[in-house]
């Protein structure tokens, strides 16, 4: 597909820049690869789950510090599993209308037939969800449904027609949930900065750093209320993107001050709060955040401010990091940060045995360990570090946590 | 793509040596390759193989083995004296817990006296003869001090039974509340009898008349009272020392900001856009005073052009660190006091002194000046006003540029060769330190270590606007020191990998909090989440009684074009036209305070201490102390 080998070169130039646009982007590409893919008669959902893992897995290794692009893919394997158990739920309740029909007088099947077909689509999607003490009370009453669903769904031989109407049924369901799932990337900003009133008060004093746009708006939310603020603007090197927004704060007519990295520990004890952006999420409620974060967040706990960080939800990554200075980094060419005409001499490399003595680094990303965040701002509500695992397992399902193309002899 | 850092040549695996390092290494490699130290160790190699632990612990306090170590407080005008009294510090409570305190760090150990004469032995001959030279001053005193001999000879009955503290008995105690007694009685007589006479103790108490004398002493310069056994003497001198500090001046202040206009020879223009938190500081319109100002030159008399050029090239950054700025302008006092004539029915105490302070102030319009420079200058008119009314013009002149020469030569240039040594002694082979933006002592401890072979890598951090580590960097490069640069926002990549921290100061506060190129707290902050020794280094001149909490009270504003413009950045523009917009400030701080318990350890020449001891440090060798 040309689409996508067009993509997966563009994530790995990185010419696709923020979480949000790679988002976007990805899921667009997913969907066409829905839809473009041949569905078989049989395991429909299996080989369109195959299909989007493929292109999935190319994805994340063109870029796998773009944690996003993981993200959209599972989400939207998340979506294809979903779909396949409610359409199946579907043809469960056929089943069990003809069931019912079958044997009328049997009291037991009583309980049976009173389950409509969104209480089992529920439970199985339920299933979906790793086992929790909330989710076993839950599925009580139905352990086995699901399953008994799908195994009769596969023996009992269902007429040609039939199955190639679910199939539609299931790519076209597919392809709404993932248009819904843009739909969403897009509004996050709408959702997060709906919450600003209720975080950002009169008078406060608010520093950020860098530039994300979620906290853009989020901001410019609040000045919407007619609220009236100052904002700390932290240039952010080596990118000083904290330039850009400063200038489309003052256009909003929000007080702002710029001021230099090396500064934040002496504003930070006039600041009421800290609102940053995330690049991702992680499970564990650690943040991967533009460099500089760490610095921000430990100046921020020393003052007691709290440390906030607004993020959609397509930047919440259901992996645990480890190590994630150095593997969920990117380093960056040293040209940002000396002019390599004025220090050529130092970076000879013939000179000291092939090393040179100078070494540059410029890493994009910061990691803030969890305990250093004080709220998360997503689209779905405020939630607190610990609690992030949950809201993951909301938006992923267990299996896609490692995308791998499964081998052929299970396919 | 290769995530995985790669292997540096020079560190191999990082193998962190936790708590105290094994003596005997130590000591091999420091007393080998340390060529200064050798000859000290040279001298204790009786003792048994000791080493420059890592870890100063004060040892208990043995009179005995203070009287043992002749090279107890290098530095210090009454500690000798102490030892030739043979009075126990018991005897006087107050001062033996500061002693204590920060005598700490030269505890009578075996392992301290030779960290400590390591340092004696590194010095050049002339600086040990000069740092001995108190000890030659006191000891007549002790004769001249009749008046309180009957305390003194108390004193020296009651030492040696009130010297092991814990032994102290009811009556004892009670011998030497007696005692205490006894010496305020006999001090308030004394008082009664002269003038100020329980300050006479100056070298030249009988060519100074007493009003000049009670002049000083208001002025917090006081002279160092050597001898003063009895708390009570101590406490009353205490009392005018402890004065505050004088209020800086609080440029929202209008009244006050107006006298200064008109007195100014600087013409500023008042920055738009100010930071609202920061209006009680200066902020002028960079850029537009140095054509003006050099315009003016032929016009000012009563500027002296050293002065004067010494200025601009303050305001122009021309010359900046504190050290610089300090040495710079006290060898432009030194050419002022060498032109200077007393002009006729003037004194010269006070007309050169007035003059001294016209060009101080001058220098203060063209930018704050530091904590160095305030102290360097609280010494040069200390020592001007305390000349002797008798001396010709010509040897008060060279008297005052010998006392110059001597503040340049001790406090800046030797302090800074202990400094050296000190911090060398904490630099072990593999080790990875980082230091902030380019601080002079730090880069000539990294020399030195690389002079006597240490194997080391340097990690520069570096921040904006004045991007000053990238000449620190390729002076090290070109030293063939192993070096890592990054950006400050990095410094939690690479904090990881680093296992010393040295920061330098601008000044270090009575609180300990350490006032510094602004970044410096940050680092410190990152590197004490990271569990990284910090140790910042600081001549002990910098030190200051003033306290701070925050960076904000007392700052010194940049030129906040600085942030608008990235250097080498040609397309980030975004900021263009910045001050037309009143929505938008732009605020470029100099300075930032680190609190004190992100700081390891300070090392000064007086030794390592912890930021608990500043205020000690100031009391006990205190600017004014040391040649009054």
């Amino acid at each position: 597909m040309p689409d996508v080998s067009d993509f997966i070169l563009k994530l790995q130039r990185r010419r696709i820049e923020g979480s949000h646009a790679t988002a976007r982007q990805t899921a667009e590409l997913l969907r066409s690869v829905v839809s473009q893919t041949r569905m078989p008669y049989t395991n429909q959902a299996a080989s369109l789950l195959d299909a989007v893992r493929a292109v999935g897995e190319q994805l994340i290794a063109a870029n796998p510090v773009e944690l996003a692009v993981g993200n959209i893919v599972r989400r939207v394997l998340h979506i294809i599993r979903e779909e396949d158990l409610s359409s199946s739920a579907v043809s469960f309740e056929g089943l069990m209308i003809s069931e019912k029909s079958d044997d009328e007088d049997d009291a037991d099947q009583k309980g049976g037939p009173v389950l409509s077909a969104a209480a089992v689509a529920a439970a199985a999607r339920s299933t979906l969800r790793p086992r929790s003490l909330q989710t076993l009370l839950e599925d009580g009453p139905l352990p086995a449904a699901p399953s008994k669903s799908s195994s009769a769904g596969d023996s009992e031989g269902k007429s040609k027609s039939d199955k190639s109407a679910v199939g539609k049924r299931l790519k076209h369901s597919v392809i709404e949930a993932i248009n819904l799932l843009i739909e969403e990337i897009d509004d996050c900003y709408e959702d997060i900065s709906e919450q600003a009133v209720e975080h950002i008060h009169q008078n406060e004093v608010i520093l950020t750093l860098g530039r994300s746009k979620t906290v853009k708006e989020f901001l410019y939310a609040a000045k919407q209320k007619n609220r009236s603020f100052r904002v700390f603007v932290a240039e952010g090197a080596p990118r000083y993107q904290g330039h850009v927004l400063a200038k489309e704060l003052i256009q909003k007519g929000l007080e702002t001050t710029v001021i230099t990295d090396s500064a934040i520990f002496a504003m930070i004890s006039r600041v009421n709060m800290v609102i940053v952006g995330a690049h991702a999420i992680m499970a564990n409620g650690g943040v991967i955040a533009p460099v500089g974060m760490n610095m921000l967040a430990l100046a921020a706990q020393r003052h007691a401010v709290p440390f906030v960080v607004v993020a959609g939800s397509h930047k919440l990554c259901p992996l645990y990091p480890h190590n994630p200075e150095v593997l969920l980094n990117e380093l960056k060419s040293p040209s940002d940060l000396i002019d390599f005409g004025e220090f050529s001499d130092c970076m000879d490399f013939g000179a000291h045995g092939g090393a040179p003595l100078m070494h540059v680094v410029n890493p994009t990303f910061d990691y803030v360990p969890p305990n250093l965040v004080s709220l998360f701002i997503t689209d779905t509500g405020g939630h607190n570090a610990a609690h992030m695992y949950k809201l993951i397992a909301d938006y992923y399902s267990a299996d896609d946590l490692v995308i791998k193309r499964k081998s052929t002899s299970s396919n | 793509m290769d995530l995985r850092r790669p292997n540096r040549p020079v560190i191999g695996p990082k193998v962190r040596q936790v708590g105290f390092v094994t003596p005997d290494s130590a000591a091999a490699t420091s007393s080998s390759s340390i060529p200064a130290v050798s000859a000290a160790a040279a001298t204790s190699a009786g003792s048994p193989p000791s080493s420059l632990s890592p870890v100063m612990i004060p040892p208990p306090r043995h009179p005995s083995t203070e009287m043992s170590n002749p090279h107890f407080h290098p530095v210090g005008s009454y500690n000798p004296s102490e030892q030739i009294l043979g009075s126990p510090p018991a005897l006087s409570p107050s001062r033996s817990s500061r002693f204590d305190a920060d005598g700490s760090d030269f505890g009578g150990d075996d392992d301290e006296s030779v960290a400590l004469s390591g340092v004696g032995g590194g010095m050049t001959p002339k600086s040990s003869l000069l740092m001995r030279q108190p000890v030659t001053k006191t000891a007549p005193l002790v004769s001249e001090t009749h008046k309180r001999d009957s305390n003194v000879s108390k004193g020296k009955g009651d030492g040696p039974s009130a010297a092991p503290k814990e032994k102290l008995t009811k009556a004892e105690r009670r011998a030497t509340q007696e005692a205490q007694r006894a010496a305020k009685a006999a001090a308030k007589e004394a008082a009664a009898a002269g003038g100020a006479p329980s300050v006479s103790k100056q070298p030249k108490p009988a060519t100074k008349p007493a009003t000049q004398q009670k002049k000083d002493v208001p002025s917090g310069s006081g002279p160092l009272q050597p001898l003063a056994p009895s708390g009570s003497i101590e406490k009353k001198q205490g009392k005018k020392e402890v004065a505050a500090p004088h209020p800086r001046m609080q440029f929202d202040d209008m009244t006050k900001v107006g006298k200064l206009k008109k007195r100014a020879v600087v013409n500023q223009s008042e920055a738009r856009n100010r930071v609202e938190l920061f209006r009680h500081l200066p902020q002028y319109e960079h850029g537009t005073q140095l054509p003006d100002l050099e315009l003016k030159f032929f016009q000012l008399d009563l500027i002296h052009p050293s002065v004067y050029q010494v200025g601009l090239q303050f305001l122009s950054d021309k010359i900046s660190g504190g050290n610089a700025r300090c040495i710079a302008m006290l060898l432009a006092f030194k050419e002022v006091i060498q032109d200077y004539t007393t002009p006729p029915e003037k004194t010269l105490t006070r007309d050169l002194g007035a003059k001294v302070g016209s060009c101080v102030s001058f220098l203060i319009e063209c930018r704050p000046l530091s904590v160095s420079m305030g102290n360097a200058i609280r010494f040069l008119k200390n020592r001007i006003s305390s000349l002797p009314h008798n001396l010709s013009d010509k040897e008060a002149k060279s008297r005052l540029q010998s006392d110059i020469d001597r503040f340049i030569n001790e406090k800046i240039i030797i302090a800074s060769k202990a400094i050296v040594e000190h911090g060398v002694s904490k630099i072990r082979d593999g080790d990875v330190l980082l230091t902030y933006g380019s601080p002079s002592v730090v880069e000539s401890i990294f020399a030195y270590a690389h002079g006597i072979k240490k194997n080391f890598r340097v990690v520069v951090v570096d921040s904006r606007p004045k991007h000053e580590g990238q000449g620190l960097l390729r002076r090290l490069v070109e030293r063939g020191i192993h070096c890592t640069y990054t950006h400050l926002n990095a410094v939690s990549y690479v904090m990881h990998e680093v296992t010393r921290v040295f920061l330098g100061a601008s000044s270090v506060l009575s609180n300990g909090t350490v006032y510094s190129r602004v970044g410096t707290a940050c680092v410190a902050m990152v590197a004490h989440a990271f569990r990284v020794p910090v140790l910042v280094c600081c001549e002990a001149y910098k030190f200051h009684e003033r306290v701070q909490l925050d960076s904000i009270c007392s700052n010194e504003l940049g030129d906040p074009d600085a942030i608008s413009k990235v250097s080498g950045r040609k397309n980030l523009n975004y900021l263009d036209g910045w001050a037309q917009n009143e929505n938008i400030q732009l605020l470029n701080l100099k300075y930032d305070a680190t609190p004190s318990d992100y700081v390891s350890v300070l090392v000064t020449e007086q030794g390592m201490l912890p930021p608990t001891s500043v205020p000690v440090i100031i009391r006990e060798y205190g600017i004014e102390r040391l040649w009054t």
